[in-house]
């Protein structure tokens, strides 16, 4: 273990602990903008420079591992007028667009800056608006509102396994872009929105039918993907009683990440033709009815079927877009009450 | 015979110790038998069947040689670190990626004296227990990669590479690995992931190359002079290579002459002679009688030294004490015809178009300071913003990710420093006194005006009117300052403020 | 020559080295042109070529024309230099093709240097 202080703070943590995770550890915040516990440090947007004693220069508290003895200031003049100037080079080349960006209220770009007093005003607009990239039918690519923090290079290359998306051109010019810049949805991309999820600003945002912003926000419910059997847990972004954001939970699981389906495949739930109850077949049109009539109905055909025609009149196919327990329920129903071994599953074809 | 005849002659030469540059413009470098005959690959044969890996550690340690890439790191140190790192794999890397404007004293030796360079890496390669080595370099030296080719593949003919060198069972190869042109990739970190085959961007240190480099595994990166210098010194001794140089920086350090200086090219020099000794013994002094106004060292990352500073002796410590940095060794002398903002803007601009793009400060900072700068030279500077181009600078330097960033402000803020004179002058009296921003300059016709009327034919914007026999008059609102005028006067009556 | 044979010992090596300098005539004539990148930029492969068409032309079999690196004046490429057996060495500079043949030709044919062609003239 290793002793550090941390604006004045003792701190015990793990060899090999960056200064930025020491210091959260006893609830010391530093702000950063490129960091993210599932990624590789990168040390890119600097935000997070600490003052170590003995150190001449300002050191990315992501980057730079506790040592023994180390003193740390997190908070001083010297900090906040770097971080102020950092935050304000990121704002100057910025879409002064607060106003109706979507993202208004949950931009860490905003939050930063609302922390460290950056104004907007001295900042002409940009003149010539980057048009949105939005080939790919999930979400859109506004390049101007990018910061360039890599979080979403990294979270396709280091997490997701696509690497689809890279820095193109450099210095002032640098961008996200993907092979032969062709529009996203030509490239290796398999629209998981992950990048997505991780983009501090409004750069990289779903595409979504309604307009809201996070204040017209009802709720959040907490839900477990319905399309397989892994269990990635989500939180359903619901206003006027619809969803209209989907958001990957990062203490489930699935630490945050989601596939196409989980992220973006939402719409079947306010779709007109979604079945909300059961319906019993009648003559040649269908009624509704309560579960507990269609329930009632299905247990006395099949102990009808099963007087009549015993076991082998049964066979079940499960699919793996239930849970395990759902699937082990149901070849234990075929099992033990059917008493047939015909059940199978579609995972096994 | 009265008059020299012979490059040792002169002064240029004969005041100059080339050790690095031994054979340079001596021997045929695509032979490998000029190369021995030179006592080539005596020091590895010394290495391996004499002095044992830490035999040469302990050499490259007493001799006091630091890194000529410009950060003056002990490379005995750096070998050591190499040969203590655990690893199944080791690597060797010679930085040949040479990017600061108006330096060339690593393309001459890899032009000149390729061998040396090899000979060097299996050497090092032997003391750290390396089993393969890289040349990383740039594909714009097309006669450097050629002749290293052919210098990787006689050594190999000869037994100096591949397996069993000198009968020892130690055994070594060295692949070349071309740089597109990105000047960052001369930064380690960057270097070593475009030999990856990733895009060249630094990576945070720790954990730094000698124990994680290329593909996480030990690796020793040298620039290509500081490989030139070790076949000498194991050949000739440590002690033989420490008496040479300060007492910091031991040995010699190739500088490339450049700018407003009667002898340019490259000159080997012991390290701790003094700037002036170099400018005006060596290289003849300035040109045409003007005056030494400054000398940049260190490129993009340096900085420019006045008159005043003209007697310090260059070492690495002593160049940093005064704002500067001895570099890969670039040395471009200006005398009183250069404007420093001008400079320092040209410094940045090549900063700003080299940046990766990865960190916030190197990126936008660097880009909003050249604004700044643009502004004071088109005369629309402010007294503030010399201010905000200190504050900036200081930031910068303060936040940046790799050393291209933490260095970029330096031509900035030594510029500043020595000659903010120059910069009020642009910015209060809207005067560029070397005369060299455009926008700041005023033609004028003077009374020796003779109304030939020839400024008035060459004008191309036509804003130069008199009669016939009259002296004319420039109209400064429409002028655009090309200077044809100036030129054309027969009589030499338009001048430029 | 080295016969592709692995050089295995210091005393190998250093004969070959011997070797290498037993090779070379006693009456040798070096003339080593810099072919750098700054050399060639200058233009030293026509003043290369010229200068060893002359030599074949002349049948000066003693006289043996080879590239080198930079020497580090670049400002005075092309440039070539003249090794005689008695060890004196003459360095022509600021060279074309035709300067080239002319300085041979003195030089080499009636043993007069051509001083204003010369380093010392130029600097």
């Amino acid at each position: 273990m290793i002793k550090l202080i941390i604006d004045g703070v003792a701190v015990e943590v793990e060899k090999g602990t960056s200064i930025l995770d020491a210091a959260r550890s006893v609830n010391i915040k530093i702000p950063t903008l490129c960091h993210d516990d599932r990624l590789k440090p990168s040390g890119a947007c600097r935000i997070c420079g600490v003052e170590i004693e003995g150190s001449s220069e300002l050191q990315a508290s992501c980057t730079t591992p506790a040592r023994e003895g180390m003193v740390v200031r997190t908070q001083s003049d010297r900090i906040r007028a770097s971080r102020k100037q950092l935050l304000e080079l990121i704002w100057e080349d910025h879409p002064n667009e607060c106003l109706s960006c979507q993202k208004a209220g949950e931009c860490e770009l905003q939050d930063l800056c609302y922390d460290y007093g950056v104004e907007a005003e001295g900042f002409a607009p940009l003149k010539v608006r980057t048009p949105l990239e939005d080939s790919n039918p999930f979400y859109t690519f506004d390049k101007d509102k990018c910061i360039l923090c890599g979080k979403c290079v990294r979270v396709c290359e280091e997490l997701q396994g696509e690497s689809a998306i890279h820095f193109v051109q450099r210095g002032h010019e640098t961008a996200i872009s993907h092979p032969f810049e062709k529009g996203m949805a030509y490239s290796t991309c398999v629209s998981c929105g992950n990048c997505v999820e991780v983009c501090p600003t409004a750069a990289l945002m779903p595409k979504t039918e309604e307009k809201f912003r996070v204040w017209d926000i009802d709720k959040k419910v907490r839900t477990t993907c319905s399309y397989c059997g892994v269990g990635c847990q989500l939180d359903l972004v619901v206003k006027d009683n619809k969803v209209v954001r989907v958001d990957a939970a990062r203490d489930g699981e699935n630490e945050g990440m989601l596939c196409v389906k989980g992220k973006f495949g939402y719409s079947f739930l306010s779709h007109e033709d979604r079945l909300t109850t059961p319906l019993i077949r009648e003559g040649d049109g269908f009624r509704e009815a309560s579960w507990d009539e269609a329930l009632d109905l299905v247990a006395d055909r099949m102990t009808g079927i099963y007087k009549a025609h015993g076991s082998e009149a049964f066979a079940a196919f499960a699919s793996a877009r239930c849970t395990n327990e759902d699937n082990y329920v149901l070849q234990k129903m075929v099992r033990g009450i059917f008493k047939t071994n015909n059940i199978d599953h579609c995972a096994r074809l | 015979m009265d008059q020299k005849h012979s490059v040792l002659e002169m002064d240029y030469i004969r005041k100059q110790e080339r050790i690095a540059l031994k054979n340079c413009g001596l021997i045929d470098p695509e032979r490998i038998e000029e190369y021995i005959r030179y006592d080539g690959y005596q020091a590895l044969a010394k290495a391996i069947l004499q002095l044992g890996p830490e035999g040469v550690i302990e050499e490259v340690e007493a001799s006091g040689l630091r890194g000529r890439g410009g950060a003056g790191f002990p490379t005995g140190r750096k070998w050591r670190s190499g040969y203590l790192a655990k690893g199944n794999e080791k690597f060797i890397i010679c930085n040949a990626d040479e990017g600061d404007p108006g330096a060339f004293m690593d393309r001459s030796i890899l032009e000149g004296d390729p061998h040396s360079v090899i000979e060097a890496m299996t050497i090092a390669a032997f003391a750290i227990g390396a089993t393969k080595g890289f040349i990383y370099v740039r594909a714009e030296y097309p006669i450097a990669v050629k002749r290293l080719q052919i210098a990787i593949d006689q050594a190999h003919e000869m037994g100096f590479l591949g397996s069993d060198i000198f009968g020892s069972g130690f055994g070594f190869d060295i692949e070349l690995r071309l740089g597109a042109g990105a000047f960052v990739c001369g930064e380690a970190k960057a270097l070593i992931a475009s030999i990856e085959g990733k895009r060249g961007m630094p990576t945070p240190k720790p954990p730094r190359t000698n124990d994680k480099g290329l593909w996480s595994k030990p690796t020793i990166l040298n620039n290509v002079e500081t490989f030139a210098n070790i076949p000498p010194i194991i050949r000739n001794g440590a002690g033989w290579y420490a008496a040479i140089g300060s007492e910091k920086s031991k040995g010699t350090k190739v500088f490339a002459l450049g700018g407003k200086i009667n002898r340019t090219g490259l000159v080997e020099i012991p390290i701790g002679t003094p700037l002036r000794e170099v400018i005006f013994d060596i290289g003849g002094g300035i040109p045409g009688g003007k005056k030494f106004k400054a000398v940049q060292t260190g490129g993009p990352s340096g900085g420019c030294i006045p008159t005043e500073h003209l007697d310090v002796k260059i070492d690495y410590e002593s160049l940093q004490d005064i704002g500067s940095m001895m570099g890969s060794g670039g040395m471009i002398v200006m005398d009183e015809d250069n404007c420093m903002v001008d400079i320092a803007r040209f410094f940045l601009e090549f900063s700003v178009e080299e940046s990766c793009g990865k960190c916030t400060p190197c990126r936008e900072g660097t880009k909003k300071m050249l604004g700044i700068l643009e502004k004071i030279t088109s005369g629309e500077g402010v007294m503030s913003d010399l201010d905000d181009l200190e504050r900036l600078g200081q930031i910068i330097k303060d936040t940046s990710l790799c050393g291209l960033g933490k260095t970029a402000p330096n031509p900035v803020l030594s510029t500043l420093k020595y000659f903010r004179d120059e910069y009020e002058a642009h910015v209060k009296d809207k005067t560029c006194p070397a005369g060299v921003c455009k926008a700041l300059l005023q033609y004028t016709i003077t009374d020796k005006c003779i109304g030939c009327g020839i400024c008035k034919t060459v004008c191309p914007v036509s804003c130069i009117t008199g009669n016939k026999k009259e002296k004319h008059v420039i109209d400064p609102s429409a002028c655009i300052r090309c200077g044809a005028c100036q030129e054309a006067c027969p009589v030499d009556a338009i001048i430029k403020r | 020559m080295t016969g592709g044979l692995a050089v295995k010992s210091f005393e190998e090596l250093m004969a070959l080295k011997e070797r290498i300098g037993r090779e070379e005539a006693t009456d040798e004539i070096k003339i080593m042109v810099g072919m750098a990148t700054c050399g060639i930029s200058a233009g030293a492969k026509p003043v290369m070529k010229a200068l060893m068409a002359f030599v074949e032309e002349q049948g000066l079999k003693q006289v043996k024309v080879k590239q080198t690196g930079c020497i580090g004046i670049c400002r005075l490429e092309p440039m070539f230099e003249i090794f005689e057996p008695g060890g004196e060495r003459t360095t022509y500079v600021d060279m074309t093709p035709e300067k080239a043949v002319e300085v041979l030709e003195a030089h080499l044919l009636h043993h007069h240097v051509i001083e204003k062609y010369t380093i010392g003239a130029y600097d």
